[in-house]
């Protein structure tokens, strides 16, 4: 019986592969948050934007550097405060417009403004000049070593598609606006934007005038790409053959995929972990049933609650084996994570006695938010979690609700307890720092919705930029890290594993950033 | 005394016991049998608390590593033993199942109810007084025809969970349900009892009370209400069992009650995530119970609509 269905769905999987050999059906929890490249920091909304639109450099699958708009880039030889990128000639947009120095700048621009949430990335650039139609110079308030690997998401726009569409400032996502650029694209990437409806299925179709035509695979001439929240929906699409490639196959269903003929599973450990912030910033909380105070600016209560986390339960029940529990909130491909800040134990009887202390003997009653279409099992974390904390007096109202709803929550500060997953794209520590450590503000911590601030952290964290000696930088990052573990400042729960499911003819490898790049797949 | 009394009037379950509906229920093996399911599920909710081994809406007792338990087999890591197995958060699925299923009766009764009120009251109104109050109901209930049901009641619990303080929103949760699903459902009652209005309003017993004077509320109340009841008592049946599928259906979509605190639909829509990985047993009691509860509610109302139709007799 159960044979049967088993060779029943790799038939059909067979069947349906050889009629769309060149369509890659691609299917994932949530969908893009906008096609506006610089509106929203996320990785699923920049993997999207990847097909279409492209940076100065880019990632290739292994999570290495690649020329993408630019051939070369290298510090200015008489000028350490200045890059200089030279920009790849003869590339057009989809619509035609040549691309040129001018976009460079353009864009650059556009992702320091206001309503920008690359702005962390870019910080330390005081100016981008043309200086001719394929060069583009950086200025930086000092030296910045690391700035190429701040640009690897930073996708380059048409000023003139821009301007022609209203679509100059960056779409203001808190506040509920939505531009020309939110659902339209025009980029020089591999693929064309063909159709778009957010939450529903996107189409691209290869891109014929491409550069970098005779440079990669380009297999796929068709990408459909559908959201598909439900984690069993999901698997059964890829069972049934209806769609090749899932990018988040739920942890309950690895062995079946892979024991079905004709589908693969790849796993790999993630740049990301996953973790809960609190805000201990505020005099007293929107949502719990402390009056007049705030039970979550006690350091100790903040650490009694990072002590009731079962990391390996978690790990073992909702995770199936497939996480790295976390002490520190930086995975460790990431430049300023040691062994020794990762480890974390669990100890009830000690998380109750720093309660008591703290003078919350009997507990108090708090609402966590979570996404359920984001993480691997993000809303199982949660649940498990309300228990645990449950058992140091603690009563956590879970809301759970999709990502769109729950982002606008953390980056408009409106939330007390919440979850969030952080990858690296720049691995290194900085990027941590600038989004989530440093106090909140028009230029950096604009995920920080923890309401910490400590004005000696934000001079390390701002020194780092332009900080030349490696070996001082690092000095400084391991300080700030301190400060933050003592502190106390989140509660890491682990570190994420991947597991994409796919068609056996389907090659391409697990990228630590969780971004497919279709241009690289190979299709036999 | 008590037994001459009993002697001379019997009771009135015997008095029931023997009226046509009874002979009627003794005769009808489904019936007997639905009532039989029906009741032993009501009991086995309201006397959760004594029944359930475990009590899974303490999220304090509940050990994330009896996860996953398969029924009957002790599990890996705690050896701790469950009747039907326990589900991703290591909740006793038997435990969850009665407590579950407190909520979805709770929330099937209370919005029946709440349906059945408002209803009645509206259909009469519009049967008996006419004129604009009538095309006034009808027309709202006519248009409220045009949308589904479950729309309808996610419409209002959107607006009502929008509108209701974050920190009360669990605890309000159900009784949002019970309005969601009461709100969506009145216009089948409003129409029955406005269509039969319509007739009993031109009886003779209702015409002579009015010329006795009586008020045209007491006319409602006292004169055609009673004789209107026996087609609600069907529909309030029937209804029920689509309230408590309902109430099910906002839950499995997520909009329904809160995660921590699980009915029927709530956890389907748990198990139905591990439908590909074997672990059916988290998916197939909850359904199982919520089929048979229905299932047997249904019938009984099939049962009670036969009987109570003269031209079928």
């Amino acid at each position: 019986m159960k044979k049967t269905t088993f060779l029943a769905a790799a038939l059909l999987a067979s069947t349906s592969l050889s009629a769309s050999a060149e369509t890659l059906r691609w299917a994932r929890a949530g969908d893009s948050l906008t096609l506006d490249p610089h509106a929203q920091n996320e990785g699923p909304t920049h993997t999207l934007a990847h097909q279409v639109y492209e940076p100065l450099i880019i990632r290739d699958m292994t999570g290495a550097f690649q020329a993408a708009l630019a051939t070369d880039w290298a510090p200015k030889a008489d000028d350490p405060n200045v890059w200089v990128f030279n920009l790849r000639q003869g590339v057009k947009y989809h619509d035609g417009a040549d691309f040129t120095a001018e976009d460079v700048v353009f864009s650059i621009n556009r992702a320091k403004s206001d309503n920008s949430d690359m702005k962390e990335l870019l910080n330390s650039i005081t100016e981008v000049r043309a200086v001719d139609d394929h060069t583009v110079e950086f200025v930086t308030d000092g030296p910045n070593p690391i700035l190429p690997s701040n640009l690897t998401n930073l996708f380059m726009m048409d000023k003139g598609w821009a301007e022609a569409n209203d679509a100059v400032t960056v779409q203001d996502v808190e506040g509920g606006e939505k531009t020309f650029a939110t659902t339209n694209a025009n980029g020089t990437g591999a693929y064309k934007l063909v159709s778009r409806e957010p939450d529903v299925k996107t189409v691209m179709t290869l891109n014929e005038d491409y550069w970098g035509k005779d440079e990669f695979p380009l297999d796929v001439t068709e990408i459909v790409y559908t959201p598909i929240q439900n984690a069993a929906t999901r698997v059964a699409a890829l069972l049934s053959g209806e769609v090749d490639f899932i990018q988040d196959v739920p942890v309950q269903d690895l062995g079946r995929v892979d024991e079905t003929d004709g589908l693969v599973v790849k796993t790999a450990p993630q740049n990301r972990t996953i973790f809960f912030g609190m805000n201990q910033g505020a005099d007293d909380l929107a949502n719990d049933n402390v009056d007049g105070k705030n039970p979550l600016a006690d350091k100790r209560v903040r650490q009694a609650m990072n002590m009731a986390i079962n990391r390996d339960a978690i790990k073992q029940v909702v995770m199936r084996g497939q996480s790295q529990p976390a002490g520190i909130i930086a995975p460790p491909f990431v430049n300023g994570w040691t062994a020794e800040m990762d480890e974390v134990s669990t100890d009830i009887d000690a998380a109750k006695a720093l309660m008591e202390e703290a003078g919350y003997s009997d507990g108090f009653s708090i609402q966590l938010d979570c996404p359920n279409d984001r993480y691997v099992n993000d809303e199982a974390i949660c649940q498990a979690s309300v228990g645990m904390l449950a058992q140091i007096g603690i009563t956590v109202n879970l809301d759970a609700k999709p990502k769109a709803q729950h982002f606008p929550l953390i980056s408009g500060n409106e939330t007390d307890f919440y979850m969030l997953g952080w990858g690296v794209p720049t691995y290194d520590s900085e990027y941590i720092f600038n989004f989530l450590v440093h106090t909140r503000g028009s230029d950096r911590g604009s995920w920080n919705s923890t309401g910490f601030s400590n004005a000696e952290v934000d001079q390390m964290i701002q020194s780092l930029a332009s900080e030349t000696d490696l070996d001082k930088r690092n000095a400084t990052i391991q300080s700030i890290w301190d400060v933050v573990q003592e502190e106390q400042v989140y509660i890491p729960i682990h570190h994420q594993v991947l597991n994409w499911g796919m068609t056996e003819n389907v090659g391409i490898e697990v990228s630590p950033e969780d971004d497919p790049k279709i241009k690289f797949f190979e299709l036999d | 005394m008590a037994d001459i009394q009993q002697d001379i009037r019997p009771s009135r379950l015997h008095r029931a016991w023997n009226s046509d509906l009874g002979w009627s229920f003794r005769h009808a093996p489904v019936a007997v049998a639905s009532t039989f399911v029906v009741l032993l599920l009501i009991i086995g909710a309201v006397l959760a608390p004594f029944i359930a081994p475990h009590s899974p809406f303490d999220p304090g007792s509940l050990n994330l590593m009896n996860g996953f338990t398969p029924p009957g087999q002790a599990n890996q890591f705690t050896g701790d033993y469950f009747l039907l197995g326990t589900d991703d958060q290591g909740r006793d699925v038997f435990s969850t199942i009665l407590y579950g299923m407190r909520i979805s009766l709770f929330v099937g009764f209370a919005a029946v109810l709440l349906a059945m009120v408002l209803g009645v009251t509206l259909g009469l109104l519009a049967g008996y007084l006419g004129g604009w109050t009538e095309t006034i109901i009808m027309r709202v209930a006519d248009v409220q025809l045009t949308f589904p049901a479950i729309l309808v009641a996610m419409l209002i619990f959107g607006i009502a969970k929008g509108i209701t303080p974050p920190e009360y929103r669990n605890e309000m949760a159900i009784w949002v349900l019970i309005l969601a699903i009461g709100l969506s459902d009145w216009v089948q009652f409003a129409r029955v009892v406005r269509g039969a209005t319509l007739v009993e309003k031109n009886r003779e017993y209702v015409q002579a009370a009015k010329l006795i004077g009586r008020s045209p509320f007491a006319i409602m109340l006292r004169h055609i209400l009673p004789n209107v009841l026996n087609p609600v008592l069907v529909i309030a049946t029937i209804s029920l069992a689509l309230a408590i599928i309902a109430e099910a259906t906002l839950s499995f979509l997520g909009v329904g009650a809160p995660p921590t605190k699980p009915s029927l639909g709530t956890l389907i829509r748990i198990g139905q995530e591990f439908m590909f990985s074997g672990e059916w047993w988290i998916l197939f009691f909850p359904a199982a119970t919520l089929l048979a509860l229905a299932l047997s509610i249904n019938l009984l109302g099939d049962w009670l609509r036969d009987a109570l139709n003269p031209r079928l007799r």
